[in-house]
Parts: structure tokens; sequence; C-alpha cells
């Protein structure tokens, strides 16, 4: 399944998507960075609340395919020139953390 | 220049999770005993028991230096501290317009108590307020710096919110000039991984008065008053 397969399946808002082409292998939510950037792997969906700019660097480092933030928060400017730098998908969900998180599991399976 | 011993993050009986008897004369009388000459309270998202703090510590002969520890929408902890309490007072103002209000469970937080100069109870504060304030990282550092305050991420070497352990570095930006350790022993080691600034605090974080350690780590400081001393301590923090 690609990003914009993933996004149209469980209704994800693309905020930013350089590569929506990209294959999704697996997914990781949390919002302690410290702990995410261990944990994370390559190409999964990231879920997240967190909002600071630090997101796009774990998102970079763990080579995950996309970001989904989640229940609707505010994406800030500078995390979305970040993610433009750095070309990490971005995508928003209206639904809370864990809703979110079942609907990516899904379409996972 | 006099070198002075210093603590400070301290939390009074305002904050729901320091304990009652952590009252602003009991809190200046320890530190006194304790050898400290420079104390700051700290309390979570509010600055409300500065002025009986501020009394305490005159009378007992400590230099009082008015803070907060703010938690931004991160969850990150961050000292605020201000040359005077006037400009804490007024930094408290602008906080609290931005404060998520959930009513204080006293029975599962503990109480949030408002003192006078006399440790008597003349308030208490009815929403919780250690919980995320709705300022970001960035938003809050400018507003503590528009008030003319010293900013800095708390217990860094800490996995509740310390920076490190939400970030998972000690960002580039926001620019600290200070960062606070809770155990020395750890900044060596944090400075081989990370960006730690350059200037270095270790503070208590006390919330029991068997919390406040005895005096250990000095800052040298200019001026001769207690408001000269704050200033050059607020420059050094500040990074100016």
């Amino acid at each position: 399944m690609t990003v914009n397969e993933l996004a149209l399946a469980c209704g994800f808002e693309a905020v930013y998507l350089p590569d929506g082409e990209r294959e999704v292998g697996g997914a990781y939510a949390g919002d302690l960075l410290s702990w995410v950037m261990g944990r994370a792997s390559a190409d999964d969906v990231f879920i997240t609340i967190m909002t600071n700019i630090n997101v796009v660097a774990v998102a970079s480092l763990a080579d995950v395919a996309c970001v989904v933030f989640a229940e609707d928060v505010t994406v800030p400017q500078d995390v979305l020139d970040a993610a433009g730098r750095k070309e990490i998908n971005l995508l928003k969900s209206h639904v809370p953390m864990f809703e979110t998180c079942v609907a990516v599991g899904r379409c996972l399976k | 220049m006099k070198e002075y011993y210093y603590d400070l993050h301290i939390h009074s009986c305002l904050s729901p999770c320091g304990d009652n008897d952590m009252t602003p004369n009991n809190i200046a009388g320890m530190a006194a005993l304790a050898g400290l000459e420079l104390a700051a309270l700290t309390d979570h998202n509010s600055t409300k028991n500065c002025p009986a703090f501020f009394s305490a510590c005159e009378r007992l002969g400590v230099i009082p230096v008015a803070g907060m520890e703010l938690t931004t929408a991160e969850d990150i902890h961050l000292v605020c501290l201000f040359e005077s309490l006037e400009g804490a007072l007024a930094f408290d103002e602008a906080v609290t317009a931005r404060r998520i209000l959930i009513p204080n469970r006293t029975d599962i937080f503990g109480d949030q108590l408002i003192l006078d100069a006399q440790d008597c109870i003349v308030g208490a504060e009815a929403h919780l307020l250690p919980n995320a304030t709705e300022l970001s990282l960035e938003e809050a550092v400018g507003v503590v710096r528009s008030f003319g305050g010293a900013v800095y991420p708390a217990h860094v070497d800490r996995e509740a919110n310390g920076i490190i352990a939400v970030l998972g570095t000690m960002p580039e930006y926001p620019a600290f000039s200070a960062a606070e350790f809770h155990d020395g022993d750890k900044i060596a080691a944090y400075r081989e991984q990370y960006p730690i600034p350059p200037q270095t605090l270790v503070c208590s974080d006390a919330h029991y008065l068997t919390d406040i350690p005895d005096a250990a780590h000095r800052l040298a400081l200019a001026g001769d008053t207690p408001a000269q001393v704050r200033k050059s301590l607020i420059r050094l923090l500040r990074g100016d």
C-alpha cells in the first residue's frame, strides 16, 4: 500500500505529499521523540500529536514513509518548511490518536 | 564578583505536588539553614507565592528570585526567572491567559495554596497548575524574553518533562544559554551526546523541605544589593 492509498482509505488529509507513491511497511505511534527515534522503523507510518519541528528531524532520521498528525492538530509553518526541505510526507487525521491507529492498523492487515 | 550558593528550582505548597509544609517561610528558613544564598521559587505555571517568598527571604538574608516552572504545549518544563517580583507577576498574567483550565481535584493532585508573608492561607488556585499550557516551546521562550526574563530547560536529565526526552535532543532553535540538571554527575556524559548549552545549573526541584539540599553549587555574580545580584544572574542565564 502506498501513502496515497493509505490517505484515501483512512480519510486522512494531505498536508504535504512530495512522495505519495512511497510504500508503507508498518506503523509506530508516539509523542516522546526520544522513544520514537529508537523505535520507529523505515517505511513506518508515524502517528503523533507532537508538532514540534523535531518531528520532521525524527521522521527523516527513522526514514518513515509518512507522518500522520492526529486529531486535527494545527501543523506550524516551521514544520511545513522543514518537511519541504527534507521531503517528508505529512498527513493529518481528523480523529483522535487511538482511532487513527485503528484505521491505519486495518489498512496494514 | 562573588560566588553565591544557589538553588533555583524550588516548589511551594502552590504546586499540587509540593508538600503543604513548603510554605514561603519554611522554604526560606530551610534555604538559610542549608547555606543557600540565592533561592528561586518556581511553582508550576504560577508565581502567586513569590510575593510571600520575597518577604520571607528578605527577613532571613537569602536573596530571593521570582520564577516559574512553565509547562509548554509539548509538555516540556522550562525554568523562567525574573529580575524583579513585579516582572514575574506580570509574566504570570500572560501565562494565565494561555493556560488550559482543568478543575483541580485536591483528593488526587493535592492542594494549591496561596500564602501571605506570615504563611497564612489567603487563597487557593482552583484549576490544576502543572498541565500543559497552549504555549509552544518557541512561543514560551519569546514570551519570557519579552518580559525580560531568563528561560532554560528544566531537569534535562529526566525522562519526565525533560526537553531531551520529549524532543529527542537539545534543539538548535530556540537557542538556550543555560540548562538545568537534577544530577550534576550526569553533565559530562550529556555533553558528549547532546549540544548542552555552556552554562549548566544543578538544582533540586524540591517538593518537600527535606529535598532542599545543603549548599553545594555556586555561581559567580556581580553586584552589592540583592537587586543587582538578580540582574547579574538573569544576564548570565540569558547569555547577554
